[in-house]
Order: structure tokens, then sequence, then C-alpha cells
């Protein structure tokens, strides 16, 4: 069923991006009747493109144009042009996800009042609370189907969980199960039960696991007010002279530029290419980018401190056999500075496939000392930290000095450097995670460095003065009325858990505010 | 154990350094499909064969067949074939090294008698480009084949197959008892 299609003209809302942000957006607007525009820059894959195979997909949807990197960070060695490892493609980076969906902890909204005045960090109370939030938490679980919420059975633990249960019990731990995971343990919203199929890094093939791409977005298509175009790389908001957003200069592969007229433009590009497009859109009445009156705009770039554990052991895990994130132990998310650290972490099982292992197991090792690791695959057990890290000023999204993206557009550059705060968190998990493998009998534990940033927040913050941040608790910028940000830019810190289920809740009341806004004539 | 079924010719991507995953021109990576026998041809059968070595030393595991190597190597045939600067880095590559084995061991690298004497040369060469190219390509092309896969204990795709749902997701106790 072909879906509406706008013209140029048509005064929209204009929604950049159709990951877990811009595609629940767009349809939360649709539903009430409300007509979008959502630019996606990349492709539409199905999920008849998926491919079991690593290598190949990550070609077919990561996003890849080029970036830089500065900082102290390991990626900037490793992976100087990946900073990020995620989605180009209708769906954002909901089509790779591993589905783990968290709410923030009561005091991560307070992160500023609760942990103090950390040296060299820049953090910030969130202008919401999570009391504020719970009801859309609960409509985000239900609409995505959170295992562990609305009587929905947690998924069953295969061989990596079980190896992670079984020493979380050794070392006295008690929060640990196969987590609050968007994947369906049971047929629901016409979609299949998981398979443990395994690949869920690369697409679901059974659509088990929520995505926008074949849920969010259907249903709004459905409703004849959404129209997903793809292709279509946002370049530029324009504005007038009082300062509104007046529409979206876009262009495609093939070199075409549009220009589509919007009545209010909500940008949900992920945390680099969102605050790029801000900056990017720099004009005479605003010199250091659009909604920047703060020059937080790209600031406080945070990665979450991650890093991974594998261990191996004398018999086999299989650890590819079944979900990616397979289960979790959350006992180290509490806040206790006995531990030498503000904030905490969570350890959720985590499994490669070789061709991944390889790469980014130990990247740049070699010899036998590499590949005996790689002998030991199949009785390899896995888990990644996953923590609050501290926002940094320095850490940020500019723009390149001279070098330009395929539409002339200056690309950007990702700094960061870990600090004190994020050294010590990491080195206590990894500390943590080994005792905790070895208490079953791991014969070798191996550190692997953060990925490329799965997890890419704060770089729009949200905050209660308008010098502190870009937006409101709606999302709203400060300085522009009818521009919003709607991904995890938004995000004051970080906190512990997995940013998508959050992204989804604030997306529900920010379409409320904007359909009231625009029912008042506000915009 | 199920043996994955693939296409012959499987395709690779073109990692141009030890850490550069997407192209320096910004665009996507090219697919290379690796032909050991052509990349013999356009290299040469000494060199290609040094090649090979060079990479079982890299990235050792005995029970690997030697066609698991030159599979990996084979990935540079079109490469190199369109891209004279890459073919003059790889040839000038192997040059060094034999030229390095010769002074310390009297032989080309091939035929230096042990691992570690051959690692002592590699050693000698970590910082050039040549070795970073090769190392940073190797670790892809090497661990993409389905055969590497099964030597591994590796199942590959699986979605077609039913997942693993009914094929031993959670098939292992042992860890109940440790």
């Amino acid at each position: 069923m072909a879906s509406k299609k706008f013209g140029l003209n048509d005064e929209v809302v204009v929604i950049v991006g159709s990951g877990a942000g811009g595609g629940t957006l767009g349809n939360e607007l649709a539903q009430k009747g409300i007509d979008v525009v959502i630019l996606e820059a990349g492709k539409r894959h199905e999920i008849n493109d998926f491919e079991n195979d690593e290598w190949p997909m990550f070609s077919k949807i990561s996003w890849l144009d080029k970036r830089t990197t500065s900082g102290t960070w390991r990626v900037a060695k490793d992976f100087p042009n990946l900073p990020a490892w995620i989605v180009k493609a209708v769906g954002g980076s909901t089509v790779h996800w591993a589905g783990a969906s968290l709410r923030i902890q009561k005091h991560e909204f307070s992160a500023r009042s609760v942990y103090g005045d950390v040296k060299g960090a820049n953090l910030l109370d969130w202008p919401i609370t999570l009391e504020e939030l719970e009801p859309y938490y609960a409509l985000a679980e239900n609409k995505m189907g959170v295992t562990g919420t609305n009587d929905i059975p947690r998924l069953p633990g295969n061989n990596n969980y079980k190896v992670l249960a079984a020493g979380a019990k050794k070392m006295g731990y008690e929060k640990f199960h196969t987590g609050n995971m968007a994947i369906n343990s049971q047929p629901r919203d016409s979609r299949g039960a998981c398979q443990q199929i395994g690949f869920c890094f690369q697409g679901c093939k059974t659509g088990a696991k929520w995505s926008t791409l074949y849920t969010e977005i259907p249903k709004g298509e459905k409703t004849g007010h959404l129209e997903v175009r793809s292709d279509a790389q946002a370049l530029k908001i324009e504005h007038d002279a009082s300062g509104k957003a007046t529409g979206v200069l876009y262009g495609d592969s093939k070199g075409n530029r549009y220009f589509q007229k919007a009545r209010v433009v909500c940008v949900a590009g992920n945390s680099i290419e969102s605050p790029r497009l801000l900056l990017n859109s720099a004009s005479t009445l605003f010199p250091n980018g659009l909604a920047n009156s703060s020059g937080q705009v790209g600031k406080n770039y945070m990665r979450h401190m991650t890093g991974s554990v594998y261990a191996i052991y004398e018999n086999p895990v299989h650890m590819f056999r079944g979900t990616t994130m397979a289960g979790i132990v959350q006992d180290e998310s509490r806040h206790d500075t006995s531990r030498g650290f503000v904030g905490g972490y969570e350890m959720e099982t985590l499994a490669l496939g070789v061709p991944f292992m390889a790469a980014f197991l130990d990247p740049g090792t070699w010899g036998r000392d590499f590949s005996n690791a790689m002998d030991a695959y199949d009785n390899m057990a896995g888990m990644w930290l996953v923590g609050e890290d501290m926002p940094q000023e320095s850490n940020h999204i500019t723009l390149h000095a001279t070098e330009k993206d395929q539409f002339g557009l200056p690309i950007p550059n990702v700094q960061f450097s870990d600090h004190a705060n994020d050294i010590a968190m990491r080195n206590h998990g990894f500390k943590q995670a080994k005792a905790l493998y070895e208490s079953i009998g791991a014969k070798r534990v191996i550190y692997t460095p953060p990925y490329p940033s799965t997890h890419n927040l704060g770089t729009n913050r949200m905050s209660a003065n308008a010098r502190d941040g870009v937006v409101n608790k709606w999302g709203q910028t400060h300085d522009i009325k009818n521009l919003f940000v709607s991904d995890g830019s938004q995000f004051t810190t970080g906190a512990a858990e997995n940013p998508t289920l959050t992204i989804v809740s604030l997306a529900i009341p920010q379409a409320d505010f904007i359909a009231r806004s625009m029912a008042g004539k506000v915009f | 154990m199920d043996t994955p079924q693939q296409p012959k010719r499987r395709q690779f991507f073109k990692i141009a350094s030890a850490g550069t995953v997407a192209s320096a021109s910004g665009t996507l990576p090219m697919l290379f499909v690796p032909d050991a026998a052509l990349a013999e041809e356009v290299l040469g059968t000494a060199v290609f064969a040094t090649l090979t070595k060079i990479a079982r030393d890299i990235f050792p595991h005995d029970r690997f067949d030697d066609s698991l190597y030159a599979n990996a190597v084979g990935v540079y045939a079109d490469q190199a074939k369109a891209d004279a600067s890459l073919k003059k880095l790889l040839l000038e590559g192997v040059a060094t090294a034999n030229a390095r084995a010769r002074e310390k061991f009297g032989a080309d690298y091939a035929d230096v008698p042990t691992e570690n004497q051959r690692l002592e040369v590699l050693n000698a060469m970590l910082s050039t480009p040549f070795f970073g190219k090769l190392r940073g390509d190797l670790v892809v092309s090497l661990y993409n084949q389905p055969a590497v896969w099964a030597e591994l204990g590796y199942q590959g795709p699986s979605a077609q197959l039913g997942g693993y749902i009914n094929r031993g997701f959670d098939d292992q106790n042992w860890m109940d008892k440790a």
C-alpha cells in the first residue's frame, strides 16, 4: 500500500531521522492526525534485506560517511574514522540494536545533586524527574513489548547467560535475569517470537525484536499522515527573520537538493549528526549555529563507560547461539562511592561472531597470544559493561576545519577523552567481571576496550535554564520555539542504562506538546 | 555441527589500514572477492607464497590448512590488479622482509626455519605501512571464511535453519556444576 506523499510546499512537521526518536515521534504525531515528513539519510532496507553475516550487513547499514576523531580515547587510535557504530537506514539504530530496554534510575536524573560537583565534569540535573517520565516509560514498554513488563515473560537464557548467572550467584549478586528486552518471547503485536537466531546486530530476521522500521513507521504510514523519504540527508535548517524555523534543505545520493517547508522541525539524527546539523545551519542571525545561545550544541558528548570482558573455559559455550544480549547483572548500577567512583554500571552479556571477534577482541594485536584466544572461540563467554560516563565540555562534536562531505558541508570531528571517574569505573567493572568468570573456572580472561560508540548521547542536552543547555524538558530548543530535538542528544547525563527506552519514552510527551502547541497556534 | 552453506566466492571488505574501516575518501567500503589464483598471477608466485607465510605468522593457527591463508591473501587479487601503488607496497614489503631475513638468517623469509626467527623479522617491521595494511586486512579476510568458522566452531547463518531455539542455544549445563 503506497503511503501518502506530501509536497515540498506543504508546511508539515519535518523530522530528521527515523530511529527510536524520529520514528516514534513520527508515528505518535500521525496517530493524532498531524502531517509528518521524516527525512532519513539512509536507504530503506526491509527484513528481506537482512543477512546473517556480520561484515556485509555492517557495510549495508552502518553510518560510514567520513568522520574524524581526536582526544585520548582508544577509538581514535584503532578506528580513527569510525567513532560510532550506528545505523544509516530507515529505522535508524533500532535496526541493529540488541533490544535492552531499561528505565533510567531516579537518582540518575539528579546526577549533579546526588554526585556533587565532580571536578572536570559538567554535571547537571535533568529538568525532568523519573516520576514525571514514569507514565511514558509504561506506554513505551507496552509499545515495544518489553519482557518483564506488561505480563510479558522474560526470554529463556542461552549458554552465555547461564555462565553469567552461575558466576553472578557465586559472586553474591542478587539482581540478575535475562533482561528487560524489547524482543518478543511470544507472538505479540503481529510479530513472531524470538528464534534465538543470534544475529540481532544484523537486523532481526523474524521481527521479534522491536524496530521502528517495521512497527512505528508502517503504523504511521497507514494513517495517511506520515511520509518517510529515504536517501534524504538533511543539510541545513532554514529560518525566517524572526528566527522561526521554516524548513529543511536536504540532498540525495544523486546530487539533487530539495527544500521541504516545515511548520515544526524535529532533529533526531543521533548525537553526531544532530548537533552537526544545527552547527551547519549557522546564519547571520545565528552565527554559532541554531539553538546555540548556551554554546552547548555539540558539547558534553557521552558514549557510556563501556568495555567488554571475554572469558575462555575448558568447555563449550557456543555464545553465538541466541540473542546477542542475553542477560544482565544489575547490582553494580547503584551509586556507591565506596567503590571509588560516582554512578554505576550494568553488566550485560554480549556475543560476537568470529569475524567481529577477530576485529574487536583486541584491535591491533596479532601473534599466538591472539590466535590462541580465537582458537578457543567456541569456549568463550562474554559481557559488555555499560555505565555512566561523565559529561565533559571538552568532549564534543565540532565541524572539521577543512574536510567536507559529498554535499560540500564540513564533516564532524568527534573528540573524547575518558574522565578519571570513567577509568575508575571501567577498571572496577573489568575486575568484577573477571572475578565473576573465574569463580566458575575461566582459564583466561580478556579485557576488550570500548568499541566504536553504539551509545551516543548528550550533545544537545536538556536543561532547566537556557544558559546550561540546548532544549527544555519537552525537547524544545530554548532559542527557537518550533525547533525540537528528539534523539539521545537530549540526554542531560548518560545514566548507566541503555538509552533506547528513554528516547522512545521522551518522544511520547514531546508529540503531545507539539500537538497542543499546534492546536493553540503557538507555532 | 552444521557446516554453513555458503557460495564459493565470498565478498570481503576493503580495509585501508589497521584503523580505518571506511575508506579514506569517505565512500562505502568496496567488496572484494578473494581469488587466490588471480592474486598469485598478479603478484607473482614467490611473493604470493611469502605473503601466505607471513599471513600464517601474523595469525598462527596450527590446524588451519595453508589454503585458508592463501584465500585470505587472495583478497588482494582485484585490488592489486587495479591499484599500482598497492601492488608496489606488497612487493616492496616482501622484498624488505626477504632482505632482513637474509641479513639475519641467511635465507629468504619463507625459508627461515622457525616461527620465532621469522617473528624477529616481522617485529622489526611493525611500524611499516606494509605490516599495518597486511595485519588490518587479514584480520578481516582470514576470519571471514566459512572454512575458518568451521574450524573454530562458529556455525554462521542460522535464520534459514530456524535459529538456535531448537538447536542447542541452551544445551550446556557444566556451568551449574562449577
